[in-house]
């Protein structure tokens, strides 16, 4: 009888995939007033370059004594070793995140999400539009293009922010404006400070100096406020640029990034792990907030 | 599929030998609800009653339990304590919502701590009698073809068996006496019998065919405002749903430390909190688009995925729903584009 207890207890040995590693803050500075730039690497340094990703992914991560929120990266795969997050201070567990000094550690699991298809994307020409903390996800995608440059067309950055003091990492972008293989176009939408150098205006107002695009031949990445979209796909979609060639990075709730918690479904996706990169024409098929308010403005 | 053929009065004597691998656990009245509860033997369950309040999945997918415990060095993972369980008594419709939460907790990133309890359990199936709320002819749930490790099929004098795994057989090995392979033509007539009644038990009328159909025509109906307007959000369908996985996570830390624990509780789409995100913005702030999402997810969004509703019949939502809001009224109204009463 005992034999037969053998039997039926056999177990399988997995790894948790809920199960956090430890990873230390090794920088950490604001990017505006309330937008924090944070560099981490694992605790386990053996770890540090069996981490992969794509870009648009993101991880769970992991505040100790608070709990665990997703958070996109904002570092490119191309600069392994480390990752970089983009965190605006919006609620208790990034308050506490903001009280963390460097060398102190939080934990991390991941990485999570579809990620951008970049390998379709080669070859394209690329057009990036970016408002506010959209530009979070989508900073990782620009430096990826940018480490590996010959393997893509055109390449188009459009950024908008409220005013010049919110710009995330203006001085990274104001340096980029230099660059020759890189059509990068700032504005925000009031300048007080009269000292701002560029463009004053929303970031659909870009699209007027954007000179000929080839939109069949584009992949149109975009990450802002839900209002943004709104503006900027008509916009897009005037371009020529096919609706399934359009891409954009949603936000949900989740409270696990591998498909069981359920908060952040979307009908029959759930966007940890169908999204969170879903193509316009995805998205024209969604009916909840972001869908509605993209596909009325356009069918209309 | 091995089909056996049992004495019934010889159910009481298995029972209590196969305690022997681990708890036994069955339907049990309290008050005039049934609840799945610790037995001892058979005489203390209620083999005739048609649901209990929560369905088995409490046993796979606990109300609450601690996953982690941490402090500032990192996250221990806590498996382990999880007890042996033998469910008795467990219904059709219950077991194919079991298969629902396979599909979800052990498909792509296998849930370790669902797979330890499936693993530690095991689903002994019962035949059952339909009552008023059951509706699982309507969602092909009504009968039971695999996944279970035992079913018992009630048919008066004998119980006809169905060994569905081979731990369920190492039960019957451990009393192969009480177990024939007897059968003749008698019993495939009394199986007949058996089906053709229950199949003339149901009184509910409820058609779920065409149901994706239905609510994409009708996702801005104003039928939704008006189930709103009665829904309390009080999320007691999720609980009672065989089929409702959601859950929310808290880290639970010791004061004045760095230490604590990450557990794991049911959560419900109903709760305004469920679609918040940092910074105030909410995904789903009516009550008529929490309701909607409920209701897609189990009459359109699976049938869109998996060709079947994820919703198993079992009446628990129509027995349970304070304002009589489930899956019966709201697929009529939807229909018919009126809410009843």
């Amino acid at each position: 009888m005992k034999k037969l207890c053998v039997v039926l207890d056999d177990r399988e040995v997995q790894e948790n995939p809920f199960q956090p590693d430890m990873w230390r803050i090794v920088r950490r500075y604001p990017l505006t007033s309330d937008v924090n730039f944070f560099q981490v690497r694992p605790v386990d340094v053996d770890e540090a370059l069996k981490f992969t990703y794509k870009p648009g992914q993101f991880v769970m991560l992991s505040v100790i004594g608070e709990g665990e929120a997703p958070f996109c990266i904002s570092s490119t795969p191309s600069r392994p070793g480390m990752l970089e997050f983009c965190i605006r201070k919006v609620g208790t567990l990034t308050s506490t995140l903001f009280g963390l000094k460097e060398n102190q550690t939080i934990g991390i699991r991941g990485p999570y999400g579809n990620g951008f298809p970049t390998d379709k994307m080669e070859g394209k020409d690329i057009m990036i539009v970016a408002g506010g903390l959209g530009v979070a996800p989508l900073r990782s995608l620009l430096l990826n293009f940018l480490d590996n440059r010959d393997k893509f067309g055109k390449l188009t950055y459009l950024h908008g922010a409220k005013a010049p003091g919110d710009m995330l990492f203006r001085e990274e972008f104001f340096q980029m404006k230099d660059r020759e293989d890189l059509n990068c176009m700032l504005t925000v939408d009031k300048d007080d400070t009269g000292k701002w150098p560029f463009k004053v205006g929303m970031v659909t107002d870009l699209f007027k100096d954007i000179g000929p695009v080839d939109g069949k031949n584009t992949y149109a990445v975009v990450c802002g406020p839900p209002v943004m979209y709104r503006f900027v796909i008509p916009h897009l979609v005037r371009l020529g640029v096919p609706k399934q060639q359009i891409l954009m990075t949603l936000e949900r709730r989740m409270k696990c990034g591998v498909g069981k918690c359920g908060h952040c479904a979307i009908e029959y996706l759930y966007t940890c792990i169908d999204g969170p990169v879903f193509t316009y024409w995805d998205v024209l098929h969604m009916k909840e907030i972001i869908g509605r308010g993209v596909s009325d403005k356009v069918i209309a | 599929m091995m089909i056996l053929k049992m004495k019934k009065e010889d159910l009481a004597v298995f029972l209590e030998s196969i305690r022997e691998w681990g708890e036994l656990w069955g339907p049990v009245k309290k008050g005039n609800r049934v609840t799945y509860s610790k037995v001892d033997s058979l005489s203390q369950m209620d083999l005739k009653a048609t649901r209990t309040i929560i369905p088995p999945k409490k046993f796979l997918y606990p109300p609450r339990f601690t996953m982690f415990d941490y402090d500032e060095d990192g996250f221990v993972e806590r498996t382990g304590d999880v007890p042996r369980r033998i469910l008795f008594g467990i219904h059709p419709c219950d077991i194919h919502g079991v298969h629902i939460m396979d599909k979800l907790f052990l498909e792509t990133y296998k849930d370790p701590y669902y797979a330890e309890r499936r693993d530690k359990t095991l689903l002994l199936g019962h035949s059952c009698i339909p009552d008023d709320k059951c509706m699982c002819f309507a969602t092909n749930t009504d009968f039971i073809a695999e996944g279970f490790d035992l079913f018992f099929t009630d048919l008066k004098m004998f119980y006809l068996v169905w060994v569905g795994s081979s731990k369920g057989h190492d039960l019957v090995r451990m009393k192969p006496d009480l177990f024939s392979r007897d059968l003749g033509k008698n019993d495939i007539i009394n199986y007949t019998e058996y089906r053709k009644w229950k199949s003339s038990q149901y009184k509910v009328n409820v058609d779920f065919t065409g149901m994706p159909d239905i609510f994409e025509l009708g996702y801005n109906s104003p039928v939704w405002d008006d189930l709103a307007e009665k829904c309390l959000s009080c999320g007691q369908c999720s609980m009672v749903c065989p089929t409702c996985n959601c859950y929310n996570t808290v880290d639970d830390v010791e004061l004045g430390t760095m230490e604590g624990t990450r557990d794991r509780f049911w959560d419900s789409c109903m709760f305004r909190e469920y679609s918040l995100v940092a910074g105030g913005q909410n995904f789903r702030e009516k009550r008529a688009d929490r309701l909607r999402l409920w209701y897609t997810h189990k009459l359109q969004a699976y049938i869109g995925e998996f060709g079947k509703p994820a919703c198993v019949g079992c009446g628990r939502c129509v027995a349970t729903c304070p304002v009589e809001i489930n899956v019966v009224t709201v697929s009529t109204a939807l229909k018919e584009q009126e809410v009843g009463k």
